[in-house]
């Protein structure tokens, strides 16, 4: 113990969170840049890519995520007034949202690989009939060449050589997948919290860890906060 | 917290023996666990020092491959890529960067605070290791077969090939590296705020203070991008995700974009420690209070605020439009105004100061001159006419290295030669290292003159070939630079020989102000073993020569009062 009170250590520390929040925010916005520049560039691709994120998916999971910020500032209260049950309670509330989010982000993930709506050189839509239904409509005018398929036509216009959607599904999962990676790093933090708040660990003086932890989650939400509408609202 | 528990005092050390955070504790274990910032400071200098060897061994066969048009030395072309490549980022992400604040600064800082420790020290053992998995996986690198894409690892020729084992070592050592770098800083600038003893303001911390938290400030903020940039990368060489490479979507001018956006930054975190070690350098050995303080310690912010929005002058052939370009080179300009400014207040320093010509006061004059020549020549640079011709040639090259190793490597042996006796508490032999320094300044001297003027007839960087009106150049060049190397070496012979038959070091042995020379040398594990008297960084008149010690012990006034003369006598 080289500090000379209590008092300093916590605001070590949580100073050191905060600064670490502030790495994260530039992290994460080389990410932002690349959107920007691709976006920029290429309005079309970013106009298309859009009809293939469904809003209710990504509403549904920032309302989890809006919640479980709640219950994280909750539970640094509960650590304030040394409330166990509380504590423990709004730890696994949080922790069970960032689960709920994950598993919705799974459903999303699977279904555009599922179609072949994903990076780079792979991508490559399967059928016409599995393209969401708007996009149907919209592409079923396209012309077809001579001695192609209707969906050959499709991943030509969309795909590599057209518009290509492969580096929108780069940046979406570039994106989302990091702020997912966060996601779980905040799910193995909020395990090994709970377990230190089930053992009593915590008390009005000593919250630093419930206190920092929050920190971070609200980072976490912050950034999904971004990319909700970056990527599902504006067309 | 910071290691009381691990490290019992039970060992200490042999009968009789004083003390000291080496002997109170033995064993190989007692160091892999330290929390101890002195012994992570230690352990950080050796590994940088190592790392310092191997990219000078890998320069000295690149330039004895130089000494003729087609080469004297490997087999194919390739060998000089590869170790070029590793030349650059050997010498770069595990010497130069966290150099001086990895190594001194984690020593120096706490001390110069009076503070026991960094605070937050198990995050600072966390970034030694950090270090030392990226610094084995880039040895590996070597083992896996070398890699040949320049340390700039610009795409898409680094990313467009078959699965390479090399580039995804890179990648992550460099990511690893980055993260070692961003925990000293962030922990860097914790410490300087909630662990100044009570009486010492920010303004009242010595200039290597400022330097080092300018330092983590570009840490801290720019690192983290060079992470992603290169995490992206990885992920775009296993999948093709179409973000870099252009036959896929990509854009490859993002890349240098982002690349720089740190690279750029990173040069100011390579040079500000360097110029904090100056500012102690200069002052202690003129006697005399810095001139210019604030001026300083504000300009090494302001650098490192410049720093950040200067990038695109990497890339002004890259395809950048003209207007960016511009305006690049007209900011760029602006880095020049508070490096100037510190120049002039060390010059300032030195007048009228009772200049003594000490080992480390040869390697901060030098310093002066190195980097007045490197920084000129940056501005050549800077200008963007200019710089279409003598982009990517060896005129870039020599400037970079005046900065980086006529500067910051010149300020890394003046900070190793003055921190010597605190840290090991032996003097190393003083004849040797003024042959040292004086072998180290002509070797560079001759290195990269020569370079300046091959680069302005058109000598481009990275070609392991030449035609023969270069000729003489490289020679001189070559003979330079094993003129360095003998020097360096020398310096490592006379510091491992201190280790055992040097001189007991005093206390304070230059009679330096701040601080950490209110310790024993070396230090007792604790730092200090009573509070030290918080004083100014500079009032140099609180201290007199003891011709007893052979060095510099506070005036019994001074220690009467516990407070600095200064205050007394206002």
């Amino acid at each position: 113990m080289h500090f000379d009170t209590l008092h300093n250590q916590f605001q070590s520390g949580k100073l050191g969170m905060w600064l670490f929040l502030g790495q994260e925010v530039l992290f994460f916005a080389a990410l932002f840049t690349a959107y920007s520049v691709y976006r920029g560039n290429h309005t079309d691709m970013f106009h298309y890519g859009q009809y293939f994120l469904d809003w209710r998916m990504g509403g549904a999971n920032t309302i989890v995520l809006l919640f479980s910020s709640m219950t994280a500032a909750w539970s640094v209260r509960c650590a304030q007034l040394e409330q166990r049950k509380g504590l423990l309670i709004t730890i696994a509330i949080t922790w069970a949202c960032a689960a709920t989010f994950m598993i919705i982000k799974y459903f999303e993930y699977s279904h555009k690989i599922h179609i072949g709506a994903i990076w780079g050189e792979h991508f490559h839509i399967h059928s016409f009939d599995e393209l969401p239904l708007p996009l149907q409509e919209k592409l079923s005018h396209i012309p077809v060449p001579e001695g192609k398929t209707q969906i050959e036509a499709v991943n030509d216009y969309l795909g590599k050589g057209g518009l290509g959607l492969g580096t929108f599904f780069a940046v979406y999962f570039c994106m989302t997948g990091l702020h997912g990676i966060h996601v779980l790093v905040g799910m193995g933090l909020y395990i090994w919290l709970f377990v230190r708040a089930w053992r009593g660990r915590y008390n009005r003086k000593y919250y630093s860890s419930v206190d920092n932890i929050a920190l971070y989650w609200h980072i976490v939400d912050l950034i999904w906060i971004f990319l909700f509408p970056l990527l599902y609202l504006i067309g | 917290m910071a290691g009381g528990v691990v490290e019992k005092p039970a060992g200490y050390g042999a009968p009789g023996a004083v003390p000291n955070y080496l002997n109170h504790v033995a064993g190989i274990k007692s160091w892999l666990i330290t929390l101890d910032h002195k012994r992570i400071g230690i352990m950080y200098l050796a590994a940088v020092t190592f790392a310092l060897l191997l990219g000078g061994f890998f320069v000295l066969l690149l330039r004895t491959e130089l000494l003729q048009s087609g080469g004297v030395l490997f087999k194919n072309n390739e060998y000089y890529n590869k170790f070029f490549t590793l030349h650059g980022a050997v010498m770069v992400f595990m010497f130069i960067i966290p150099g001086i604040p990895a190594s001194l600064g984690n020593f120096i800082l706490p001390m110069q605070l009076g503070a026991k420790d960094l605070a937050l020290p198990r995050l600072n053992l966390m970034s030694l290791y950090l270090y030392w998995i990226g610094a084995v996986m880039f040895v590996l690198v070597l083992v896996f077969g070398g890699l040949d894409t320049g340390w700039t690892l610009y795409p898409p020729y680094s990313l467009d090939r078959d699965t390479s084992i090399p580039l995804l070592l890179a990648l992550s050592a460099v990511f690893i590296l980055g993260f070692s770098s961003i925990l000293t800083g962030l922990n860097f600038i914790v410490t300087m705020h909630r662990l100044r003893p009570v009486g010492m303001t920010m303004y009242d911390m010595p200039l290597f203070l400022w330097a080092l938290y300018a330092t983590a400030l570009i840490q801290v903020l720019a690192t983290p991008v060079i992470g992603l940039t290169l995490g992206l990368s990885a992920v775009e060489h296993i999948g093709h995700i179409g973000i870099f490479l252009p036959q896929y979507g990509g854009d490859p001018v993002l890349y240098q974009h982002f690349f720089w956006f740190y690279s750029h930054p990173a040069v100011y975190i390579m040079i500000l420690p360097a110029m904090g070690v100056q500012s102690e350098l200069i002052a202690t050995f003129s006697r005399k209070h810095v001139f210019g303080y604030k001026a300083i310690a504000w300009s090494s912010i302001a650098i490192a605020a410049i720093g950040f929005v200067v990038w695109g002058h990497h890339m002004f052939v890259a395809g950048q439009s003209p207007t960016a370009g511009i305006i690049f080179s007209f900011i760029t300009f602006f880095v020049a105004i508070p490096s100037a400014i510190k120049v002039f207040n060390w010059v300032a320093t030195l007048y009228k100061g009772s200049i003594e010509l000490k080992t480390p006061m040869l390697y901060g004059l030098a310093f002066m001159y190195l980097f007045g020549v490197g920084g000129l020549t940056g501005l050549f640079l800077a200008a963007i006419g200019n710089n279409v011709h003598l982009h990517d040639t060896y005129f870039v090259i020599a400037h970079f290295h005046m900065v980086m190793v006529g500067s910051t490597l010149n300020a890394f042996f003046g900070g190793v030669h003055y921190w010597w006796p605190k840290i090991t508490g032996r003097m190393y032999n003083e004849k040797l290292a003024v042959i040292a320094c004086i072998l180290v300044f002509i070797g560079f001297n001759l290195a990269f003159m020569p370079q300046f003027v091959a680069g302005t007839r058109g000598m481009p960087r990275r070609y392991a070939n030449y035609v023969d009106e270069f000729t003489i150049f490289h020679q001189l060049s070559t003979i330079g630079a094993y003129i360095l190397g003998a020097g360096v070496l020398l310096q490592v012979v006379y510091f491992i020989a201190s280790l055992k038959n040097g001189k007991k070091a005093p206390k304070n042995p230059w009679g330096a102000a701040t601080l950490e020379w209110q310790a024993d040398s070396p230090p007792d594990f604790h730092n200090f073993t009573k509070p030290p008297i918080v004083m100014a960084a500079y009032d140099f008149e609180n201290w007199e020569y003891d011709p007893n010690t052979g060095g510099y012990e506070l005036r019994k006034e001074v220690v009467e009062a516990g407070h600095s003369l200064a205050t007394v006598h206002n």
